[in-house]
């Protein structure tokens, strides 16, 4: 059974004379990419589900500035971050989650140089800790119960920030059978996006990256390749399209992981 | 104190005197980078130079490369006890000046530990060898590993292996000159080799023993040709250092320590830049304001040259291997991409040792119209980069070339506004929409309505 989906902004928020406990940064490609948007409504739907009272910036919320720094863009991103920073402090903002590790990143670890300090989880981690603390109740042997699922790392949570265990953790508590990639945890490779690369043409080479990581997904055939970032889920998408394997092998954030398993 | 002990001691003081000279050229060259501030949480440093340089624990990452590496480390480490008798009794004209101090037991032991190390110090660099040119892996045949680097990591290994042998060699004849006294027919005029008593060879060289002349003198000669050669070889190996990638084994240990402490996906802020920017979202700033007193030369932004680099990222391309392990992980080059952070490494230091010759030749200012960017490496190069980390992570002494990557990209943006044509589309849509793709900021809460 589907529940409807509330999700305040934090101007409306503001206007009830309320606040949310957390921030919910929806990041552009969850908020615009057709597919992306798909992951931002699951992470709604189990952060609603948990009972979290939780807001967005909407129309307020603007690029993180990820992709113009990656790209040496400097500038561009300090303007954006000072833009945000001013936002976020302005609605007394004190805890961040995202869907998106490049988000995350830049959030958690770059802001607090130009003044902007949060605390900034991945959704991952969140929804694990809701589910420690006992705020939300998975019931387990549901959709994916025994399911071949394969876990993609990606970059800015694995070796970025060190972030290896709490997707594992929730694969592991679908009751689905979790099977690594011959590259994993720190040595995981990339999907081929960060960096700016989702922005432009590959440079010439034998092979897209995102080729190369599908090819290895697909060797411990799995049912699903799960990722934990927007991008990578894209690429990893584009990858299993590529060897027309799209009926057999599904790509699912995390968050739709458990958002499908529960039926929300 | 005879002619061979004056000898020996210039050779002494030469060796060091050369090796400091170039030693302080590379210290130099490494103080041309910019300011760091790298000396902040030292018991973190202490620990991660423990167990990173010490503990060698991202080398066993490869079991094969890093178990063998390990031998000839600990035995390069171990070794240095002898190095230093050998050093005195050249000194002083003595013969195995340790054995009557430590005691013909205690003596017997260190000798025959670095006899069995310097054998695996053998099986390891003949296993290296094979690897570089027989089986020829595909870390060491890359581009980048051409010429004079394919060279210098035989010349490493092929040294090692002739130490060694001497080393050895130098034991087997002293031993067979031992059994003589043991046997009463040493002749007087060499009965110092006789000074450990109950002799009867070390565990590895005793095998080799049978090999040694049958005439005393003869052995004895054998014995001064294998110890000078063992020597003089270690003192001109010293003096290889500064010109080859093996410079590691010095800076291994202060580059780990200054390591990156941050985490892997946080990038440098510019502070320059956030001086400008914080001008330019300050309504009340007077743009036509002069620029603060004192302020010097405009900093430059992002890195164009060696120059603009810091003082580790210098350091970081003097510590650099060429093991390769960077560009094996990183995913542009496996995929046929012109990347290779191993390459961005050995073009720093190329540039870094050019810069530095030319300021021995024509002085500190002296311009040569090249740089890093372009003479070095190439636009295409930096672009292929996805930003991964998985060199950094890759590297056994926590280089960090995603930094020069980085810095160099600033450059060719800030100053240069030269990128790829999407990469400026995506730069306008950031700017104007607030997203990298051409959506209007108005309709990012619109997913909330479609749901």
């Amino acid at each position: 059974m589907s529940e409807t989906l509330r999700v305040p902004t934090m101007a409306e928020m503001m206007a009830n004379g309320e606040k949310p406990d957390i921030l919910f940064w929806v990041g552009c490609s969850g908020s615009f990419d057709d597919r992306a948007k798909k992951i931002t409504k699951a992470v709604a739907k189990i952060l609603q589900r948990a009972g979290v009272k939780f807001a967005v910036l909407g129309a307020e919320e603007s690029c993180s500035g990820d992709p113009a720094k990656r790209a040496g863009n400097e500038f561009l991103f300090q303007m954006q971050a000072m833009m945000n920073i001013q936002v976020l402090d302005g609605y007394e903002v004190k805890k961040i989650v995202t869907a998106c590790p490049h988000c995350f990143n830049t959030l958690k670890n770059e802001y607090p140089g130009l003044g902007g300090n949060y605390e900034v989880v991945h959704h991952s981690q969140l929804i694990q800790e809701l589910i420690n603390n006992g705020q939300l109740r998975l019931m387990g042997g549901g959709t994916f119960k025994g399911k071949r699922i394969t876990f993609h790392d990606p970059c800015y949570l694995g070796r970025g920030n060190g972030e290896y265990e709490a997707p594992r953790a929730l694969i592991e508590k679908l009751d689905a059978e979790l099977v690594e990639m011959k590259r994993c945890r720190s040595r995981g490779l990339c999907c081929g996006a960060g960096g700016a690369q989702m922005f432009k043409e590959a440079e010439k080479g034998n092979k897209e990256v995102n080729i190369e990581r599908t090819e290895e997904a697909i060797e411990v055939k799995p049912e699903i390749i799960a990722t934990g970032c927007p991008f990578c889920n894209t690429m990893m998408t584009d990858g299993v399209k590529n060897f027309e394997k799209e009926g057999e092998i599904h790509v699912l954030d995390i968050a739709e992981l458990i958002a499908q398993a529960e039926d929300l | 104190m005879g002619v061979s002990n004056i000898v020996f001691i210039v050779l002494l003081v030469a060796a060091g005197a050369l090796f400091a000279k170039n030693a302080g050229k590379i210290a130099r060259n490494i103080r041309l980078g910019r300011d760091l501030k790298r000396n902040d949480r030292p018991g973190e440093r202490w620990k991660i130079m423990a167990r990173v340089a010490l503990g060698q624990s991202k080398m066993v990452v490869r079991p094969v490369a890093g178990i063998m590496h390990i031998l000839i480390y600990v035995g390069f480490i171990i070794i240095n006890i002898e190095v230093l008798e050998i050093v005195l009794d050249g000194i002083f004209g003595t013969h195995r000046l340790f054995a009557p101090v430590l005691g013909n037991t205690l003596y017997y032991f260190i000798i025959n530990s670095f006899e069995v190390l310097a054998l695996l110090v053998i099986v390891a660099c003949v296993v290296f060898l094979v690897r570089r040119n027989i089986l020829r892996l595909s870390r060491f045949t890359q581009p980048e590993m051409k010429s004079w680097p394919a060279t210098d990591a035989n010349i490493i290994l092929v040294v090692e292996i002739l130490l060694m042998g001497a080393f050895l060699t130098m034991n087997a004849a002293d031993s067979t000159l031992m059994m003589y006294a043991h046997l009463g027919a040493l002749p007087d005029d060499l009965m110092h080799y006789a000074s450990l008593p109950g002799h009867d060879g070390f565990l590895v060289s005793q095998w080799i023993t049978g090999l040694t002349p049958d005439d005393p003198y003869a052995v004895a000669n054998l014995e001064r040709a294998a110890w000078w050669f063992h020597i003089v070889g270690i003192f001109a190996f010293l003096n290889y250092l500064p010109y080859s990638k093996h410079f590691h084994i010095l800076l291994s240990f202060p580059n780990v320590w200054y390591s990156n402490l941050a985490a892997k996906g946080q990038f440098t802020n510019h502070e320059a830049v956030t001086r400008e920017v914080k001008l330019m979202l300050d309504p009340s700033a007077d743009p036509y304001a002069a620029p603060a007193e004192g302020g010097g030369e405009p900093e430059r932004f992002g890195a164009k040259d060696v120059r603009d680099l810091t003082w580790k990222q210098l350091m970081d391309a003097y510590t650099c291997t060429e093991c390769g392990r960077c560009t094996d992980e990183c995913p542009a080059n496996q995929t046929g991409k012109l990347l290779s952070p191993r390459k961005i490494m050995m073009d720093t230091r190329d540039r870094l040792e050019e810069v530095g010759k030319n300021i021995d030749k024509h002085g500190k200012e002296h311009d040569d119209g090249k740089a890093l960017l372009r003479d070095y490496i190439s636009e295409e190069e930096l672009w292929a980069c996805t930003t991964c980390n998985a060199c950094v992570q890759a590297c056994p002494v926590n280089i960090d070339p995603l930094s020069i990557i980085m810095d160099l990209r600033r450059y060719l943006i800030m100053e240069e506004s030269k990128s790829p044509e999407s990469i400026t589309a995506m730069f306008n849509n950031v700017e104007n929409n607030g997203a990298p793709w051409a959506f209007s900021q108005a309709d990012r809460a619109k997913w909330i309505e479609e749901s």
